[in-house]
């Protein structure tokens, strides 16, 4: 799987988003289930899914589905 | 002005008296016209009660006081309350909600370091799988679970000892240094005293963060020094940081430091109020009012808090934190019961 294909399954399964909705639009709390628990599942996910371990400061700044590309790019993740 | 930037900035515990009464000058004045024009009760208030007035914690029971339009409310807490109270409701939206992850992780990585330690949560998941039933008590998991990573919850869903989950934690984790996290009773009640019954007794090379109110183990008779010899005797973890906060200031917590007094950070200030007088004291004890310059999306800056404490020292506590450090008595005469660990009650 490429890691766009992984960033984009970490998103669906734990939001329980489509393809269709993976995009700008798809921020923090702009669907029921990205919540505050929701966004700790999802974190976990994408850290298993790249072996990755991210800084307090940028779970908290992982705010929309860009953002986290951005974030993700600091540690050595290419999407 | 509120340039939270710049706030963020600062070392949490870095600032002197003299410093920080200069940036709270400041801030509590861009604050404060900032409520003033978006929450017309408020406004109301400080005609009435004048500049900067201490609002007591109560008023958002009874009043909905929010600084911001109905549909940018992000999210609405509620207050911990035993079966039958009226609840608090704080109405958040996304930016202070954000300032209060931000300035937790900055407090708390103060005593824990910035790498994510290993997490065991001493409560029950069923506590945040329930996401309608969230209260404060979830969020403050979820909070701190930004800290940690791995986090594993040590009770299932009765609050009983998840012997599995805990012994596989200890295992994944064997040799590292890991974060535990809880609310004060729940920990004394279903975890040390648990670990006890069964004879158990965990190795845990870790720092254990508790808060939620001290009610029900002064019932107890249970002391802060007990809390920590049982912690060290049940489970072996050495260092043991009481925390004192609430849900209409979350995120702004006051810490205990090594030397057992709670620190005000540059997000927040305390000071003593004389309940006859409603004027503050230089010293002796008297009503907790705290300040907290997070949030924007409702009037929750300054709160006349219920709880009693007395202020120790500014500036010079032996474990080199600056601001004001002090110690909490307890729930004042009448008060009502809140807290997370205070208003607990098995289902």
């Amino acid at each position: 799987m490429s890691n766009i294909e992984t960033y984009n399954t970490a998103f669906k399964d734990t939001l329980e988003v489509d393809d269709a909705m993976l995009g700008a639009d798809l921020v923090y709390q702009s669907v029921e289930n990205w919540d505050s628990v929701g966004h700790m599942q999802l974190i976990a996910a994408l850290e298993d899914a790249f072996d990755i371990m991210l800084d307090t400061d940028d779970i908290i700044d992982f705010n929309s589905y860009e953002a986290g590309k951005a974030i993700l790019s600091r540690y050595d993740v290419e999407l | 002005m509120l340039d939270y930037d710049e706030l963020f900035s600062l070392d949490p515990y870095g600032l002197n008296a003299q410093d920080k009464s200069l940036l709270y000058r400041r801030w509590l004045r861009d604050l404060s016209e900032h409520h003033r024009k978006l929450c017309v009760p408020y406004d109301r208030l400080v005609r009435a009660l004048g500049e900067n007035p201490a609002i007591p914690v109560r008023l958002f029971k009874e009043y909905d006081l929010r600084s911001i339009a109905q549909d940018d409310v992000a999210k609405t807490m509620t207050s911990s309350g035993t079966t039958g109270q009226r609840v608090s409701k704080i109405y958040l939206d996304k930016q202070t909600s954000f300032r209060q992850s931000k300035a937790l992780s900055r407090i708390v990585s103060s005593f824990t370091g910035k790498a994510r330690m290993p997490m065991l949560i001493i409560d029950s998941s069923a506590v945040v799988k329930n996401r309608a039933m969230f209260s404060a008590r979830g969020a403050g998991i979820l909070g701190f679970s930004m800290l940690g990573r791995d986090c594993t919850y040590a009770l299932d869903e009765n609050m009983d000892l998840d012997i599995e989950a805990i012994e596989s934690f200890c295992e994944r984790h064997h040799g590292e240094r890991v974060f535990l996290f809880g609310f004060t009773f729940m920990i004394w009640e279903h975890f040390f005293q648990a670990l006890r019954r069964k004879g158990k007794k965990l190795e845990i090379d870790g720092v254990l963060i508790h808060g939620g109110g001290w009610k029900k183990l002064a019932d107890q008779a249970v002391s802060n020094e007990t809390f920590k010899r049982v912690a060290r005797e049940t489970c072996g973890v050495e260092e043991v940081y009481n925390y004192y906060g609430m849900v209409e200031q979350t995120g702004s917590i006051f810490m205990e430091c090594e030397c057992g007094h709670l620190h005000a950070s540059v997000f927040s200030d305390v000071s003593i109020i004389d309940p006859t007088t409603m004027e503050p004291v230089a010293s002796g004890r008297g009503l907790i009012r705290c300040t907290s310059l997070l949030p924007t999306s409702y009037p929750g800056h300054i709160l006349l808090t219920e709880d009693e404490g007395e202020i120790v020292g500014v500036d010079d506590c032996p474990c080199g934190r600056k601001g004001t450090y002090f110690t909490v008595h307890g729930r004042m005469k009448g008060a009502e019961i809140r807290g997370c660990s205070d208003t607990y009650e098995r289902r």
